[in-house]
């Protein structure tokens, strides 16, 4: 083997180790940036949106035309967890196949849920025993949820974010 | 932003939008990514022939041809088991694989006699067992991926793992050294001609099993508590666990006198601890308790010798490597050259003399390895593995239980933990103690606990990145099963 040859396999070896480093990075690189990117993954539907009028008309309580996309713990246990809202809803409780899953002696198996209807976000108290409360009130029937009111549940405590 | 003023047309459709964004699965992803570390492993199996042997080999890509079925066959099954599990754990685990695979097949080329070095067979020596070990390794994380369709199942089992990971730990010690003790530890169970590694298969028990107990009993360890210097101390009587697990590490110390595995143990605990409980003062009481621990074995092995003794030497040989080279420090101090000769870029792979560092195929492997990938290949290892431990923990962020996020964080943490342990050993950080570089060095056991471990994180990032369509209601379960627990949804009263 000609020394030329293997000089250029040792170094080709030692980029080729660094390059699939920097594409692992790369295909990861939209994860570390989920938080804080969020808003622009939504940018792009606006768009079209403003493009095609508003022709649906939007209930009463949500600030500023803003739908929600993001909800957000911001107490308790799992404060920090996001969940991207999508059209299905969202079912709260200490029961393992909820959505989102609160280990909270104070949340009841099946607690709390929460609806999309036409675009705004419902919460519903699904019979539990210490109560779901949208900011101080406590929630009885199917409740609209603005931007940022805090719903809380035992010591958790959420809010949806645009 | 201007364009926060425009109101969406629908609300749904946005959501919709990012819902499919978040949703993808990034399977291609992973599998472009496989396909560029398999060329790795290829590239390297053939500079090490053309070094070694002075020529490649017709037949040179054959263990790798073989690496990449396996591989790929796994990749499949994620595809359809895990479509969502995180694209960057497979292709970094694999490279890494294929990585030790190539250096110990290089490390038989080099021992095989001249004339017998073109013809050595792919599962001969112990590139070749180590092969064999990563095809069955393979196979039963794909196996576990089958049987463990959700991570929170084997919560289920957690008294029952965490009690076979006592069994496993505790087997070692009370056999016979006969029977378990290679060079000095006893962490073995050795048959015949074969020998296993228990401890390995217990770390991965008893972290479910912390993970589970902690989720039950996090409101009474972050709840109750003194506050000292401005930080929350538990009370005396919570302590119970942490101090139980301090002995049992304590106890593998000083019985199977292996300060590695017992740091891992304890490690891995404090850890989980913290993570449950979101409490500093647990990792301020578990590193006095392992720096007292640790001390305080040294300085009894120095006075009374006995069980402790073997750590005293160590501890000594890692203070000062040269002051018996050729004899206590031999194996550090050539680990040491080897990482010094190796320079920046390293001798090239085949280029260096591995086999003059004793046990380069287990615990020096990293030296070995540095030498001949130098320091700028090695560092590429190193942030290899940083990556595998960072998507642990992202998937412990993202899933929405909280036995995933304990159970996740815990096994990318140990992960980390053993890398540290041994890396930080051969470059004389701190004392050596014998851990595996996971999936790099030979040995079947360690190779087979860190692919399961791995694909307990191929599944629980699954669970975490998995899109919500129809959760709550119908959950999507692989496979469209009927909706689950119908009795125990609750009865809807319909208001006007």
């Amino acid at each position: 083997m000609p020394e030329l040859v293997i000089t250029v396999a040792r170094f080709g070896f030692l980029i080729l180790l660094w390059i699939f480093v920097f594409t692992v990075v790369g295909v990861i690189r939209r994860d570390l940036f989920a938080g804080a990117r969020s808003g622009r993954l939504v940018a792009a539907p606006r768009a079209v949106g403003a493009s095609t009028g508003q022709p649906l008309a939007k209930p009463a309580k949500v600030k500023r035309g803003r739908a929600a996309h993001q909800m957000v713990v911001t107490a308790g246990q799992l404060a920090g967890t996001r969940i991207t809202l999508g059209e299905s809803q969202i079912t709260i409780g200490r029961a393992e196949d909820s959505t989102l899953v609160i280990t909270d002696d104070y949340a009841s198996a099946r607690h709390a849920r929460l609806v999309p209807r036409d675009g705004q976000w419902f919460v519903e108290d699904l019979g539990s025993t210490n109560g779901t409360y949208l900011d101080r009130a406590k929630v009885t029937g199917p409740t609209p949820v603005p931007l940022g009111v805090p719903i809380r549940i035992g010591r958790t405590s959420l809010e949806l974010r645009p | 932003m201007t364009a926060a003023a425009v109101p969406a047309a629908s609300p749904a459709t946005t959501g919709e939008q990012s819902g499919v964004r978040m949703a993808r699965s990034r399977r291609n992803a992973e599998l472009s990514l496989l396909l560029l570390a398999l060329v790795i492993v290829a590239a390297y199996g053939a500079t090490v022939e053309a070094t070694v042997l002075d020529t490649v080999t017709p037949d040179f890509w054959v263990p790798t041809a073989v690496l990449a079925a396996v591989f790929l066959a796994l990749h499949v099954v994620i595809r359809f088991l895990a479509p969502f599990a995180d694209p960057a754990l497979l292709p970094a685990v694999a490279l890494l694989n294929g990585i030790g695979v190539g250096f110990l097949r290089r490390l038989d080329l080099a021992k095989a006699a001249p004339g017998e070095r073109e013809s050595l067979a792919i599962f001969a020596g112990n590139g070749g067992r180590q092969f064999a070990w990563t095809l069955a390794s393979v196979f039963l994380a794909a196996v576990l991926l089958a049987l463990m369709r959700d991570h929170r199942s084997i919560s289920r089992y957690a008294y029952t793992l965490g009690l076979a990971g006592i069994v496993l730990v505790m087997i070692p010690a009370v056999l016979p050294a006969r029977y378990s003790e290679i060079y000095g530890a006893k962490l073995w169970i050795r048959v015949g001609g074969f020998s296993i590694q228990p401890g390995e298969f217990a770390k991965l028990a008893l972290l479910v099993f912390f993970a589970y107990y902690l989720v039950r009993k996090r409101e009474v360890l972050s709840l109750a508590s003194h506050r000292v210097l401005g930080i929350d101390f538990p009370r005396g009587r919570d302590l119970g666990p942490v101090l139980a697990v301090w002995v049992l590490s304590v106890l593998v110390l000083v019985f199977e006198k292996d300060l590695g595995t017992s740091l891992l143990y304890f490690g891995m605990f404090v850890v989980t601890l913290y993570i449950a409980t979101e409490r500093v003062s647990w990792l301020l009481i578990g590193l006095i308790l392992f720096f007292g621990g640790a001390y305080l074995a040294y300085v009894l092995g120095g006075v009374i010798g006995g069980p402790f003794e073997n750590f005293h030497l160590r501890a000594e040989i890692w203070l000062d490597p040269f002051a018996d080279p050729y004899e206590d420090g031999y194996q550090l101090v050539q680990g040491l050259l080897a990482l010094g000769s190796g320079g920046l870029f390293g001798a090239g792979p085949g280029g260096g003399q591995p086999l003059e560092i004793p046990e380069v195929q287990n615990d020096f492997i990293f030296a070995g390895i540095g030498e001949e990938i130098g320091l700028f290949g090695l560092s590429a290892l190193l942030v290899v593995y940083l990556l595998i431990v960072e998507r642990g923990l992202r998937a412990a962020l993202a899933v929405r239980d909280s036995f995933g996020k304990l159970l996740a964080g815990g096994l990318a943490f140990t992960l980390g933990l053993q890398v540290f342990v041994i890396v930080g050993g051969i470059s004389k950080l701190i004392p050596l103690t014998g851990q595996t570089t996971p999936f790099l060095s030979a040995g079947g056991s360690s190779l087979m606990a860190n692919w399961l471990l791995i694909a307990v994180l191929l599944r629980v990032s699954d669970g975490a990145r998995r899109p919500l369509a129809g959760a709550g209601g119908s959950t999507a379960r692989p496979g469209g099963g009927p909706p689950e627990q119908l009795h125990g949804a609750p009865t809807e009263v319909i208001r006007p």
